[in-house]
C-alpha cells in the first residue's frame, strides 16, 4: 500500500486565481525519506496542509483529484481522525507549543486520545529518551531555545505514534548548528524507527547526503523526483542552488574527471578523492 | 594602499540588560566601503551591536562614535539619514496602508521632493521586484516580499551606511541571489554594507571581512578566508565551515592546503592531484 497516494490533484485557494498545486501526482512508500524543496510559493507548504487534511477541511478553495493517506480518503476523513496517523510540524515551534512544562506538552496529545494514564505514561517516558530531553522535562517551553522547542513540538507529535511525520521548515529559526541536529535526529527516525518522512526544506547541502528521495516543485507542479544523485544534477535542479560539493563534481566532470555519482557530501567527496587518488599510487607502484 | 575614513568606531563597549552584559568589551573599527559579515549563533550580541551603530541602543560602558558622531550625544533621527538599519523581521518596522506610501514615508520625513520621492519610489520598488504590489498593503505580501520591501524603503533614502539583519533568512536561492547582486550594487556605490547572518555559504563567496561573535564578544576578525577556515574559532561559535573549506581541512593529510573556500580553487588542487598521478 502507498503510505501517501495523490492522484492528479489541482487545488486553488479561495479568492487567487491561480491554482498552488496543479496535477500533482505522487506516490510515497513505507520507510521513504522525502525531501520537498523549490522557490517560494512553488506549493510546498500547500502540498503539506494536504497530508493530514489541512486542506480542505481548514483552508478552502477549489479541491480536485484523489489524496489518500494510508488508504484513507483525506477529504472525507476529519482533521482529528487523520492527526492519528499523520504528525505535523511547522516552522515556528512556538505557535505549537502552549502548556507550562515539556513533560505536559507531550503528554496533552495523548491525554485527548483518551488513552489509559498508564499508556501516556509509558509513551511519554519513550520519547524523552528518545530525543533526549531528559534534562528539560520541567522546563517551561517557553524557558527553551529555538532548537529545543522545536525538539518538544516533534517530541509531542512523535508521542502520538503517527506512521507519517510532515515537517514545513522546521529550522527557518534555528541556527545552524542546531539546524544539524535537528535534521540529523530527524534522520534517525527514519533509520532507526523506520519512520516515513516528508521534509520541506532550503537547506539542500545538510539533507542530500540524509534523504532517499528529492522532489523539487516549481509554479505548483513537481519538475524533478528521484534519488537525491539523480536529481541534483538535472539542469533543472539550478533554480534550487546545488551545493558546492556538486559545483566541484561537474567541474572537475569538465576536465575530464569523472566519480560516477556526485558527491552529496564534503565527506562523500573526500572519500571518492582519496580512493581515486590511492588507485593511482597502487598503479604507479605497480608500473 | 591608503585606507578609506572609519565609519564606525567602537570602544571598549559594554551593554547591559536586566543587569546582565549582553556586550562585553567590543573593539571595532570599520572603514568606508567594507562589506563586512557579522556571525554567531543565536544569542551572541548579533542584533544588540548593529542596533549600537544607528544609536538604537546606547552604550552602558564605552563609546561608539558613527561618522565621527558619538551615539550617546546624538539621537537616532540624526543618525538615520546615514545609517540605515533593515531589521530581521519586517513586521517590526513596517506599517503603512501601501507598499507605495511605506516607501515614500522615510522620503517625506527627511524633506525630499515630490520629483524626487516619485523617482526613487519606482527605482526601489523595481530594485526589489515590488513593483506589481505597490497599491497592496504591506500586510497582504508573504514573508519574503514583506522583507525585500523592508529593504527598499530604506534603500530609498540612500543611506551611506547599510545594515541588513538577516537578510536571507527565508529567502529561497533565487532570491537570495537577488540581494546578493543588490550588495553588489551597494558596493559599486561605495556604500559601507554590514550584515548579520548565520549563512556561512552566502558570506564565503561574496564578502572580504568576517567577524565572529560569541557571548557578548568578538572572538574572531579578518578576512573572509582567514575566519572561515579557522575550524577552532568556527565550533566555539557553533557555526558549521563552509563545504570547500570542511572538504580542504578533510583532504589536508594528501597535501591540500587547509585555507581554501572557493570551489574553483578546490577543483585546481585536485586537478593536479589526480592527473598529476597519471603521468
Amino acid at each position: 500500500m502507498d503510505y501517501i497516494y495523490l492522484k492528479d490533484v489541482t487545488f486553488t485557494y479561495r479568492g487567487n486565481n491561480k491554482p498552488a498545486l496543479l496535477k500533482i501526482n505522487l506516490k510515497i512508500k513505507e520507510g521513504e525519506f522525502v525531501l520537498i524543496t523549490g522557490p517560494s510559493g512553488c506549493g510546498k507548504s500547500t502540498l503539506c496542509r494536504l497530508l493530514n487534511g489541512l486542506i480542505p477541511h481548514f483552508y478552502s478553495g477549489e479541491l480536485s483529484g484523489e489524496i489518500k493517506v494510508l488508504g484513507i480518503s483525506v477529504i472525507d476523513t476529519p482533521t482529528y481522525e487523520l492527526a492519528k496517523y499523520v504528525g505535523m510540524v511547522f516552522q515556528d515551534p512556538e505557535n505549537q507549543l502552549f502548556l507550562s512544562t515539556v513533560e505536559r506538552e507531550i503528554a496533552f496529545g495523548l491525554e485527548n486520545l483518551g488513552l489509559p494514564v498508564k499508556e501516556i505514561k509509558k509513551r511519554v517516558e519513550a520519547v524523552i529518551s528518545f530525543m533526549g530531553l531528559e534534562s528539560i522535562r520541567d522546563k517551561a517551553p517557553y524557558e527553551l531555545s529555538g532548537g529545543q522547542q522545536q525538539k518538544v513540538a516533534i517530541a509531542s507529535v512523535l508521542a502520538m505514534q503517527p506512521r507519517i511525520l510532515v515537517l514545513d521548515e522546521p529550522t527557518a529559526n534555528l541556527d545552524p548548528y542546531s539546524s544539524m541536529e535537528l535534521l540529523n535526529m530527524i534522520a534517525r527516525l527514519n533509520r532507526e524507527r523506520k519512520m516515513t518522512i516528508v521534509l520541506v526544506e532550503h537547506r539542500l547541502e545538510a539533507l542530500l547526503d540524509k534523504v532517499s528521495r528529492l522532489i523539487i516543485m516549481n509554479n505548483g507542479r513537481i519538475i524533478l523526483d528521484g534519488t537525491p544523485s539523480r536529481v541534483i544534477i538535472d539542469k533543472k535542479a539550478k533554480i534550487v542552488g546545488v551545493p558546492k560539493v556538486i559545483e566541484v563534481y561537474e567541474k572537475l566532470k569538465n576536465y575530464g574527471i569523472d566519480f560516477g555519482n556526485p558527491p552529496l557530501s564534503p565527506e562523500e567527496l573526500v572519500n571518492m578523492i582519496k580512493s581515486r587518488v590511492g588507485a593511482i599510487e597502487r598503479g604507479s607502484r605497480r608500473g | 594602499m591608503q585606507l578609506s575614513e572609519v565609519v564606525v568606531e567602537v570602544k571598549d563597549l559594554f551593554f547591559s540588560y536586566n543587569s546582565q552584559f549582553v556586550l562585553k568589551g567590543i573593539n571595532l573599527e570599520i572603514r568606508k566601503g567594507e562589506m563586512i559579515a557579522i556571525l554567531g549563533e543565536n544569542g551572541a550580541g548579533k542584533t544588540t551591536l548593529i542596533k549600537h551603530f544607528n544609536g538604537l541602543l546606547k552604550p552602558s560602558k564605552g563609546f561608539v562614535k558613527v561618522f565621527g558622531l558619538d551615539t550617546r550625544k546624538v539621537s537616532v533621527a540624526q543618525l538615520a539619514r546615514k545609517v540605515g538599519l533593515v531589521f530581521q523581521n519586517p513586521d517590526h518596522q513596517l506599517f503603512a496602508e501601501t507598499v507605495e506610501k511605506e516607501i515614500e514615508f522615510a522620503l517625506r520625513n527627511f524633506g525630499f521632493e515630490e520629483e524626487v520621492i516619485k523617482r526613487r519610489v519606482d527605482w526601489a520598488l523595481n530594485l526589489m521586484g515590488l513593483a506589481e504590489y505597490r497599491n497592496r498593503s504591506p500586510f497582504t505580501l508573504s514573508i519574503g516580499e514583506r522583507k525585500r520591501l523592508a529593504i527598499a524603503s530604506v534603500l530609498c533614502y540612500d543611506p551611506e551606511l547599510l545594515i541588513f539583519d538577516e537578510p536571507t533568512a527565508g529567502q529561497d536561492y533565487l532570491q537570495k541571489e537577488r540581494i546578493a547582486e543588490l550588495l553588489n550594487l551597494l558596493k559599486t556605490r561605495g556604500k559601507t554594507v554590514i550584515i548579520v547572518t548565520h549563512d556561512v555559504e552566502f558570506v564565503v563567496t561574496r564578502f572580504e571581512r568576517v567577524i565572529i561573535m560569541s557571548s557578548g564578544q568578538i572572538i574572531g576578525d579578518g578576512s573572509t578566508r582567514e575566519i572561515l577556515t579557522n575550524l577552532n574559532i568556527l565550533s566555539k561559535a557553533r557555526l558549521l565551515p563552509p563545504q570547500i573549506a570542511k572538504c580542504a581541512w578533510l583532504l589536508s593529510d594528501l597535501n591540500i592546503p587547509k585555507d581554501l573556500i572557493y570551489p574553483e580553487e578546490l577543483v585546481e588542487k585536485l586537478k593536479d592531484l589526480i592527473s598529476g598521478g597519471h603521468e
